[in-house]
């Protein structure tokens, strides 16, 4: 391993940009001239709009255009597109609600957008949207999903009777009840999935142009995947076909998810900019961003597990409801399907599941997906079970999750999945070690004397990410393919630019795809760029999401990279003067085997380009390479993170004193990155543990609107973290990367409560475990006083 | 609209504004210093935190208007143009204190600032009780907190921590 190769901890390249103030985030971009756009947004979470009267409003100072939802429909501009079509268990598509990009006659949550004032600035532009008068016709709201789906509850969209978008199964019912019925044990558990808000540090933004001349759209987006928002825009939504409309997603603060999908407010930017004959910008308020980027999570489960008598797991069945909000949004559906039931397994060698979900719309924010997707909401369930399983059944929780660890690989899930390979007592054991599990108890008894409830929390998780193979995702209903692309330009002096599908938002790719390149062409890393997030200089690429970027994006720069190299050998074969087959080429040099005729990187990159030393017409000139990579599997990172906690009595406070995290990552590119996402990935799972909870009131009103209310994981919150790895490498893709972006925030929620719910000696917490709800808890189980272990 | 005088960066600056302007519209817009950043509107998150005569504050909570005579240092003004990076700086990318980079600003001047108050040598819970007004989604805080402890360290002998005690 070089300094600068596979598996070194490389400094970033990106960073000087960052640290100096000179990155270009959308906000910090602006166009001559341009105007500025602020939208008028409904106050109500359920109403039809009578009246919309913009007469006062465009009187006012600096206004330039109001647009309102009979705008945006008679020139057919689509909103809310859901990329995935699931098939519910009565064989029918889920129910998509239709949505223009701006509400035309009615609104369906608080923050629905209604209309957009655009004016010189955007001082002019918010104070002439207060006087923009709508005409509500009040509607009863529903917020709850549970309500929401009887017969009675106020509908919100035509086209779905009990606002149901799809009921959902995965699984053999009948084998599933019949392990029931013959079961020694059986674990029930009803949990809460708290609705999350992504909270991304920069706010969304867009700078929509139009040029006249050349009859051309570009629009600069914070945005996880540049070419799919150019997809969309284009061939979903109408607004400029797809050859004359360039997308660009620069330096983007943070996207978690809540970046990927397509909203109303770029669009609507980007229409508006050829009708006004002006660039038009936006940049989201955070009050904003939190009543309209799309939400997370929001499951209510009930979960049974059986188990015989041995303790042996023989079946789990889990009926979900899922609140999706108000509208479609681009990944929606796939969350709380194939998402989450695929993931239900876990470590375990479960022979029977079964799955119910049933997914419905009310008057709240979309509902899509979160750092996660479905795999923390599965995590949860499995790991909540297991350990709940094994207290009552008064097994060791260690284990009771080792005699239940699938061992043989490749596995055959009852949920889909088959595991390729993995091996979960490796990361067991190395954490425990870590953790010094064995010294517990005497930690345990050292909080009691300081008047503390110490617990311990294990969460034994696995996910399934580096979406995804597109044949099988195709067949579950995903709209498009989920491969990645990657060109690979060698420039005639030896300098090798990568232009990669994949986008990066703080992954630091600009750093481990030239270590990539740096380390399979031998030369300087200095001498590797990588350009990503611009439709014009990027052909195509369906962008980061899913731990994704690695397992596939890479994948497809490492395909590109065998071509250019085999292409190189080709050259080099002439210059030698030897036959192709006799050339190795290795550590940046290219050479005849047994011999030490030899030619450098540089030399042939030059020829390759002045092609003076082969015929033209035997041999292309040039040294340039594009490939498509399509995974062959999903790849299946998993691990053990042991949470260790001191809650106060007194208080109901929980101190996280220890976390300890082991993952099996398969190939690590960058073990300096890939422990930052994990430390990311834990602090925001964390947050939904502890301290996260998105609220409506009944009438729908957003009642954690901003940071004031909504609390967020602070550097206070996580001690500082023990974070390892071992290795067993993905056997479907070529440098046998798993992922890791995901996989903090998918472990660590079960791994809180499991040690809050040890530590305070009762189950019935749900997140966030807030001071309050713990104290509440602790006083009506009566185990206030801390006991002796 | 008001006219208001102020040094930001060493330069001294005069900018007519609209009297509701706050610090970082003035930065960000008036000047294209666009290295502070929004990332709220409760003064919660600290993306837009500079240093004014030497304090840290959270521009997105002062108006222009306050800040006649004042002298404001951004991250633009942390290091000469041409010089070498603040070891604050050098201290962040060295220990991976930041992924997206978007509160990185924020975050360089708030612990800048915490050095200049708390002096050379910080703790985990000294650093991490000091980073409340701070928020980041990215990192989960652990290599910010180490790089912080390291640029701490590296600050001594600078003379500017004696400098910004006066």
């Amino acid at each position: 391993m070089s300094a600068t190769g596979i598996g070194a901890a490389v400094r970033r390249k990106e960073d000087h940009r960052f640290i100096t103030g000179k990155g270009h985030y959308t906000d910090d971009i602006n166009r001559p001239g341009q105007a500025y756009a602020y939208f008028v947004r409904s106050p109500r979470a359920h109403a039809t709009i009578k009246s919309i009267d913009v007469k006062a409003a465009s009187r006012m100072p600096g206004v330039v255009a109001i647009f309102t939802g009979a705008d945006i429909a008679a020139a057919k501009i689509n909103g809310h597109v859901c990329g995935w079509t699931v098939t519910g268990s009565d064989g029918k598509p889920m129910k998509a609600a239709p949505g223009p990009a701006l509400a035309n006659g009615k609104v369906c949550y608080v923050g629905d957008e209604v209309a957009v004032v655009i004016a010189d600035s955007y001082a002019q532009a918010k104070d002439a949207a207060e006087k923009v008068v709508v005409d509500y016709g009040v509607l009863p709201a529903v917020i709850d999903p549970k309500t929401a789906a009887k017969p009675g509850a106020p509908q919100i969209h035509e086209i779905a009777p009990n606002n149901t978008v799809f009921n959902w199964n995965l699984g053999d019912k009948a084998a599933t009840d019949a392990a029931f019925k013959s079961a020694a044990h059986i674990t029930k558990i009803d949990i809460i999935n708290n609705r999350v808000i992504p909270a991304a540090v920069e706010p969304r933004a867009a700078v929509g142009e139009y040029d006249p001349g050349t009859d051309s759209y570009a629009l600069h987006t914070t945005s996880q995947n540049p070419h799919a928002a150019r997809l969309v825009l284009s061939a979903f939504s109408g607004v400029a076909p797809e050859n004359r409309l360039r997308v660009v997603a620069p330096d983007v603060g943070g996207g978690f998810g809540s970046k990927i999908f397509i909203y109303a407010e770029e669009t609507v930017c980007l229409w508006a900019a050829k009708k006004i004959g002006r660039a038009v910008k936006w940049t989201a308020e955070r009050s904003e961003s939190f009543l309209v980027d799309a939400h997370g999570r929001d499951h209510v489960t009930h979960a049974e597990l059986a188990l015989d008598a041995n303790g042996k797991i023989t079946a789990m069945r889990v009926q979900t409801i899922a609140n999706l909000g108000a509208y479609p949004s681009t990944f929606w559906s796939c969350v709380p399907t194939y998402l989450y039931a695929l993931l239900l397994s876990g470590q375990y060698n479960i022979p029977n599941i079964y799955c119910g979900v049933d997914a419905v719309y009310t008057n709240t924010a979309p509902v899509d997906a979160v750092r996660g997707a479905g795999r923390p909401e599965a995590t949860f369930v499995v790991e909540r079970l297991v350990e709940l399983a094994a207290r009552e059944t008064g097994r060791d929780p260690v284990q009771f999750r080792r005699a239940n660890f699938i061992t043989s690989f490749p596995h055959q899930t009852p949920v889909l999945l088959c595991y390729d390979a993995g091996d979960y007592g490796a990361s067991l054991d190395k954490a425990l070690a870590l953790a010094d599990y064995k010294g517990f108890a005497k930690r345990k008894r050292e909080s009691a004397r300081n008047g503390k409830l110490r617990g311990i929390g294990f969460s034994t998780y696995i996910e399934a990410c580096g979406l995804a193979p597109s044949q099988a995702v195709g067949s579950l209903g995903a709209g498009v393919g989920l491969f990645e692309s990657a060109e690979v330009r060698v420039n005639p002096v030896g300098t090798v630019e990568v232009l990669a599908g994949s986008h990066a938002h703080g992954q630091g790719h600009e750093t481990t795809f030239a270590q990539v390149v740096s380390d399979r062409l031998g030369i300087p890393i200095e001498n590797v760029s990588v350009v990503h997030g611009d439709t014009d200089k990027v052909q195509f690429g369906m962008g980061t999401y899913g731990s994704r970027s690695g397992a596939v994006g890479i994948s497809a720069v490492v395909k590109a990279l065998d071509k250019v190299v085999a292409k190189a050998k080709k050259v080099a074969a002439y210059l030698l003067e030897a036959a192709e087959g006799d050339i190795e080429f290795k550590d940046g040099k290219f050479s005849v085997a047994g011999t030490d005729k030899s030619i450098d990187w540089v030399s042939v990159a030059l020829n390759a380009y002045v092609a003076h030393k082969f015929p033209g017409s035997q041999l292309e000139p040039g040294l340039k390479e594009g490939a498509f990579y399509d995974p062959t599997n999903f790849t299946f990172p998993a691990g053990c993170h042991i949470c260790e906690v001191e809650v106060d009595p007194e208080t109901g406070n929980t101190e996280i004193v220890a976390w300890t995290a082991v993952d099996d990552f398969g190939t690590v590119i960058n073990p300096m990155i890939v422990e930052g996402q994990v430390h990311g990935g834990i602090a925001h799972g964390v947050g939904q543990a502890l301290c996260e909870r998105a609220v409506y009131n009944n009438d729908g009103q957003l009642v954690t609107g901003s940071l004031m209310d909504y609390c967020m994981p602070r550097a206070d919150i996580l001690p500082p973290l023990k974070v390892d790895t071992t290795v067993t490498k993905s056997p479907s893709n070529p440098l046998g990367i798993k992922g890791c972006g995901e996989a903090g925030a998918i472990a660590s929620p079960a791994a809180v409560i499991n040690a809050i719910t040890d530590a305070i000696g009762t189950e019935a917490i749900a997140m966030p475990a807030t001071p309050a709800a713990v104290w509440a808890a602790l006083q009506k189980s009566g185990r206030s006083l801390p006991h002796a272990a | 609209m008001a006219t208001v005088s102020l040094t930001v960066n060493g330069k001294p600056v005069t900018a007519d504004v609209d009297t509701r302007t706050l610090l970082v519209q003035l930065l960000r817009e008036n000047l294209r210093l666009t290295g502070t950043h929004v990332g709220c509107d409760t003064s919660q998150c600290g993306a837009c935190v500079v240093l004014v005569n030497g304090k840290a504050v959270k521009s997105c909570t002062v108006l222009a208007v306050q800040l006649e005579g004042a002298e404001v240092l951004s991250i633009e003004g942390l290091a000469p143009a041409d010089g070498p990076l603040h070891p604050m700086q050098e201290a962040f990318r060295e220990n991976h204190g930041l992924q997206c980079g978007y509160c990185t600003p924020g975050m360089i001047l708030t612990a800048v600032d915490m050095v200049h108050r708390k002096g050379h040598e910080l703790d985990d819970r000294t650093i991490r009780e000091e980073l409340e007004g701070n928020i980041c989604r990215c990192t989960g805080y652990h290599n910010i907190v180490k790089a912080i402890a390291a640029g701490a360290r590296a600050m001594r002998g600078s003379g500017e921590t004696a400098k910004a005690a006066k």
